[in-house]
């Protein structure tokens, strides 16, 4: 906890000189830890001159922000059109069924965090989906089985 | 000799193994004791053959495609470094037909350079825009891009050089450029592509912009799911530093330019210019009220040029070739060419730009080659999830923002979704509600709650249940969205949602029939 303390410290320190420093903070502070812990909300508002009120109203606005630590590895499924209209619906409930969870939760052995995302700008080689950093298109059900595999392997 | 190999690090091409790919290949050059190059390239947007590999041979590049790593030992006994025969080989890429029939004037790089590579950027023609910007006057610049009749390609069509004399007549010690990378239109990668495949283009534009209007500070706001166009903008804005493009003092001219890429946090209404230059400040991305325009109190409240990518993008070649040269590319109000991207059903999806005024039917099936599954294509959706569906009978309308208009469709940013005949278009419009509830910013209330109960009402249709009284709430709620939402999320989310209903009524009526049965 205290070194969460001191990360969150440092990476305000280093971005509250930016103009609209807040989303460049909060980028830095998920980069490093994973999530904004709620923690972080008050030295953030102290650092940058804002409310709490203000940093809860900007972190939970975007859906890239998240407040609760993700699984080992962070599954997203594009559920954008041109994913539709390739079988998007059907593997995103191939996911959910083996995964047994739904959007925007964790698998029990923490290992893998599932949500939606509204395009990837994969869309010539659609469905696609982004294991962690890694994008991967035209993935049929097996392939999603074999990323999940080796993800948790 | 060196043999240079070119394999795309493209997203896209990342998607089909291009980095195993790419690891393949120099692995087994090592082992065969070959002297080869790997040059990690834009894509040429072909991208139903990606991984696509190219060696250059005297007479050009030859591709090979689509690559997987279990093709690599094969290659080399075939000799494919020297361009010879193999069951993937594709012959020279500058022959293939889908590249050969395209226009690519703001693409006239990617697939063929080293994207960060600021001498291969030069090689190429590269910086000759900024050059002549250099020796012009403000105004000279601002009259050549209007002239060239560019109009803004995130979607909106407002004319670049209008907004730019905006922000040039206003006096302020400080003015701003922003890019709009939150590219977020299902269907679209154009600005990806470019931003991956050839970034110095677009700080190159920036860069004239600046000058142009006098603004000595750029921002890209870059999406959040594109963390490989993160990586080679910022590489490609290190070497243009470093190399006096971009900083206090821009080949010696005195003129100062600083470019930064600051991240989106996935949120698609980002992509509308005030809630960007929100975001930008740092807060919640909510839609501002117009007046007063950006170009006069923009971002901090300074004067500031907010242009999508391909506008940017595209002004090098402007400055360079001059506005004619463009002009005379296109048909009607719709000057100059048009990067589309093929998507969702499409056997051939990519990249193709052409000249405005080619037809839907000629992209659909000419260069995409029909739909993916073997399928009739039923409707296609253009301009991205705001955009409206069509259906085969429009396929002949050719690709102009006001041939579009008058069909109520628009060409926005230049995306077409292919759809085959297996979609439900009542699905389709109740996912259009859906998707303007999740990213709706909530400050105004016909796009917050329009559409929650837009959703709503077409569960009911789709159940069957009142489908004449629920279509006809469906279009007074729309009516109510289009005419009373502040921006163009809720305004136009009920163009798939009439589109669909207009073209396909079939969809939502026979609903009760089938539910009843």
């Amino acid at each position: 906890m205290q070194d969460l303390q001191i990360k969150i410290d440092a990476l305000i320190a280093k971005h509250q000189h930016l103009p609209g420093a807040l989303l460049p903070l909060l980028h830095a502070i998920q980069d490093e830890v994973g999530y904004v812990p709620e923690a972080s909300y008050k030295p953030i508002a102290k650092g940058l001159n804002l409310s709490v009120a203000e940093v809860h109203g900007v972190v939970t606005f975007y859906h890239h922000f998240r407040t609760h630590k993700p699984g080992r590895h962070t599954l997203q499924i594009c559920r954008a059109e041109s994913c539709q209209a390739m079988g998007s619906v059907a593997l995103e409930a191939h996911a959910k069924q083996c995964l047994n969870i739904d959007y925007h939760q964790t698998t029990k052995d923490d290992a893998i965090t599932l949500e939606p995302v509204y395009c990837l700008g994969n869309c010539a080689l659609s469905p696609a989906v982004m294991m962690d950093n890694e994008i991967y298109g035209r993935v049929s059900a097996a392939d999603l089985d074999a990323l999940v595999a080796e993800a948790t392997a | 000799m060196t043999i240079e190999i070119y394999i795309p690090r493209d997203s896209s091409a990342l998607s089909m193994g291009a980095e195993k790919v790419a690891l393949a290949i120099g692995n087994e050059a090592k082992r065969r004791g070959l002297d080869v190059h790997i040059i990690r390239n834009g894509s040429r947007g072909l991208y139903w053959l990606e991984t696509m590999v190219e060696v250059s041979t005297a007479s050009g590049r030859v591709a090979y495609g689509p690559v997987k790593v279990g093709d690599v030992p094969s290659l080399f006994d075939a000799d494919f470094v020297h361009g010879k025969a193999h069951a993937l080989n594709l012959g020279l890429t500058e022959e293939l037909p889908w590249l050969k029939k395209q226009q690519r004037l703001t693409f006239a790089r990617v697939g063929i350079t080293d994207p960060i590579s600021l001498a291969d950027y030069i090689a190429h023609e590269g910086y000759q825009g900024l050059k002549s910007a250099l020796s012009l006057s403000a105004s000279e610049i601002v009259k050549i891009v209007t002239d060239s009749g560019l109009r803004g390609r995130g979607g909106a069509a407002f004319p670049t050089g209008i907004k730019w004399n905006t922000v040039l007549g206003c006096q302020s010690e400080q003015k701003y450029i922003v890019c709009n990378a939150d590219e977020g239109d299902s269907g679209t990668y154009s600005d990806r592509m470019i931003m991956e495949g050839d970034p110095f283009v677009l700080i190159e534009g920036m860069t004239i912009a600046a000058i142009s209007v006098g603004a000595t500070q750029g921002y890209i706001y870059l999406r959040s799911e594109y963390p490989h166009a993160l990586v080679t903008l910022n590489a490609a804005i290190e070497a243009a530093n470093q190399a006096g493009y971009l900083g206090a003092d821009i080949l010696g001219s005195g003129r100062a330019f600083h470019l930064e890429v600051r991240r989106a946090a996935g949120a698609y209404v980002c992509g509308e210019e005030t809630s960007l230059l929100e975001s930008l400040e740092g807060k919640r991305g909510q839609v501002r009220f117009k007046p007063p325009l950006p170009a006069i109190e923009g971002l901090f409240g300074k004067p500031t040029v907010v242009n999508n990518v391909i506008s940017l993008a595209t002004v090098p070649i402007i400055l360079h070739k001059g506005a004619q040269y463009y002009a005379d590319f296109g048909m009607g109000r719709s000057r100059g060419t048009l990067p589309i991207q093929l998507a969702g059903n499409i056997k051939q999806g990519g990249l193709v730009e052409l000249a405005f005024g080619a037809t839907l039917r000629e992209l659909l099936y000419d260069f995409g080659g029909g739909s993916a599954t073997g399928r009739p294509i039923r409707a296609v959706q253009v301009g991205g999830p705001l955009g409206a569906f069509l259906p085969d009978s429009q396929f002949d309308t050719p690709l102009d923002y006001e041939a579009f208009s008058q069909l109520w469709a628009v060409l926005g940013h230049g995306g077409i979704v292919a759809f085959d005949d297996s979609v439900d278009m009542a699905v389709m419009a109740r996912y259009a509600f859906e998707f303007c509830a999740i990213e709706s910013c909530g400050k105004c209330t016909p796009c917050r709650i329009g559409s929650t109960r837009g959703a709503e009402v077409m569960d009911q249709i789709i159940a069957g249940k009142d489908t004449v009284k629920n279509i006809k709430l469906v279009r007074d709620l729309s009516d109510t969205m289009l005419n009373g939402s502040l921006c163009a999320l809720g305004g136009m989310t009920p163009y798939p949602v009439l589109s669909a209903m207009n073209h396909f009524p079939e969809d939502f009526e026979t609903k009760k029939a089938s539910a009843a049965a």
